[in-house]
């Protein structure tokens, strides 16, 4: 009975162990794919000569934090760095034809 | 069914609405590139929003707009903060390369009171060749190795080069060539294009606000304001050059700079200077 309740306890935290593991992968490869998405659109950005310093710097925040293991701050920061370059993005592509507005003429 | 129709027909009255909207602007008026009445319209802007500034005194960025502020300038002329540096950059002028040769074999009139005529449009190249870019080139040209475009070097020569050029009218040409045109107006897009995440544009600046205060700073109005450089500025304990304030513009809205002397960077600086010819060359230049 002893070993019974041994083996599963056993059974039991290693299943627990797969699932935190399982969830921390899981996390892991949300902020990957966050990670990568939020590069994309900046070098999108880059590509239209459009850059900001505040999508740099969230996307280093967002690679510090999964250095040190926080995967949903990590995540957090790299869909923010996301909204970011594509907020340079929209301002590059409408500013092509928005800067009239402001020549004096 | 319906739905689809009425989309259809909403679609074909708004494009209707649009074609008609646009062929009522003058022909062409939109787009034509006219950098004299670009220069007429730009500097009649200034002088009308400035009415009690004396023409000649827009080089003077922040000094010129108030009285108070003019008088600190004049002050402050008595013992130039720039001083040592136009020092340093008359012994570099004159101090030979390697090979023998100096920074006067490179330039017309041996560099001596020509800085009213940078940028110019290299038609052989097809592009903007400015002062920093020149003295760079020379230096290349002559075996040395390039000088950074932010620093006390390149201030140094082009502090001297612009005080033997003081009073000068500039001088900017953009010959009859498609391309220097194109690079005129893309410098004047530049200008007015919004960037960085606080969403603005060199002239949002010194176009909408000179005069008024950001933070502890008072705004230069953009006419003038190349005729200045390089700068000592108080806020940098040091010497700018004009790379360094287009790049520092850049970075303080929030935008990734570019690299010093990328075609924006020329473009933009050929522009700001065509709009400012006839005022004269006071750089160096010192700033609050």
């Amino acid at each position: 009975m002893r070993n019974m309740t041994q083996k599963s306890a056993l059974v039991l935290a290693l299943l627990a162990a797969g699932a935190v593991s399982a969830l921390a992968a899981g996390s892991e490869d949300e902020y990957k794919a966050a990670f990568a998405a939020a590069e994309a659109a900046n070098k999108e950005a880059g590509k239209l000569r459009n850059q900001w310093t505040t999508t740099a710097s969230t996307l280093a925040a967002a690679k510090k934090s999964a250095e040190a293991g926080d995967f949903d701050k990590a995540t957090t920061s790299a869909k923010e760095a996301e909204a970011l370059a594509k907020a340079s993005i929209f301002q590059a592509t409408s500013e092509k034809t928005r800067w009239k507005d402001m020549e004096i003429r | 069914m319906k739905l689809r129709s009425a989309i259809y027909l909403a679609s074909a009255t708004l494009a209707f609405a649009a074609l008609t909207f646009a062929s009522t602007l003058p022909s062409g008026a939109a787009d034509k590139i006219d950098p004299v009445a670009d220069a007429k319209a730009f500097q009649k802007f200034f002088t009308d929003k400035f009415p009690k500034v004396k023409y000649e005194d827009f080089v003077n960025g922040p000094y010129s707009m108030n009285e108070d502020l003019h008088r600190q300038w004049q002050e402050k002329e008595q013992f130039p903060p720039y001083e040592f540096s136009l020092e340093m950059g008359k012994e570099m002028f004159s101090k030979p390369f390697k090979n023998g040769k100096t920074y006067e074999d490179c330039f017309p009139n041996k560099g001596i009171g020509i800085r009213q005529n940078y940028p110019y449009f290299d038609e052989k190249e097809g592009k903007v060749i400015t002062l920093e870019l020149a003295l760079n080139r020379c230096r290349e040209a002559n075996g040395e190795p390039p000088y950074s475009y932010v620093k006390d070097e390149m201030a140094a020569l082009t502090a001297y080069m612009a005080f033997t050029s003081r009073g000068k009218p500039m001088d900017i040409k953009i010959p009859d060539d498609p391309r220097a045109l194109a690079a005129y107006e893309n410098g004047k897009e530049y200008f007015y294009t919004r960037r960085g995440q606080l969403n603005f544009s060199c002239a949002t600046c010194h176009v909408q606000s000179p005069g008024e205060r950001i933070r502890a700073e008072i705004l230069a109005p953009a006419l003038g304001i190349v005729n200045a450089m390089p700068i000592y500025r108080s806020e940098w304990s040091g010497m700018g050059t004009t790379s360094r304030r287009f790049t520092t513009c850049n970075s303080q809205i929030r935008g990734v700079p570019l690299s010093p002397q990328d075609d924006e960077y020329r473009n933009v600086e050929y522009f700001l200077s065509y709009v400012s010819n006839g005022l004269p060359i006071s750089g160096p230049g010192a700033r609050p």
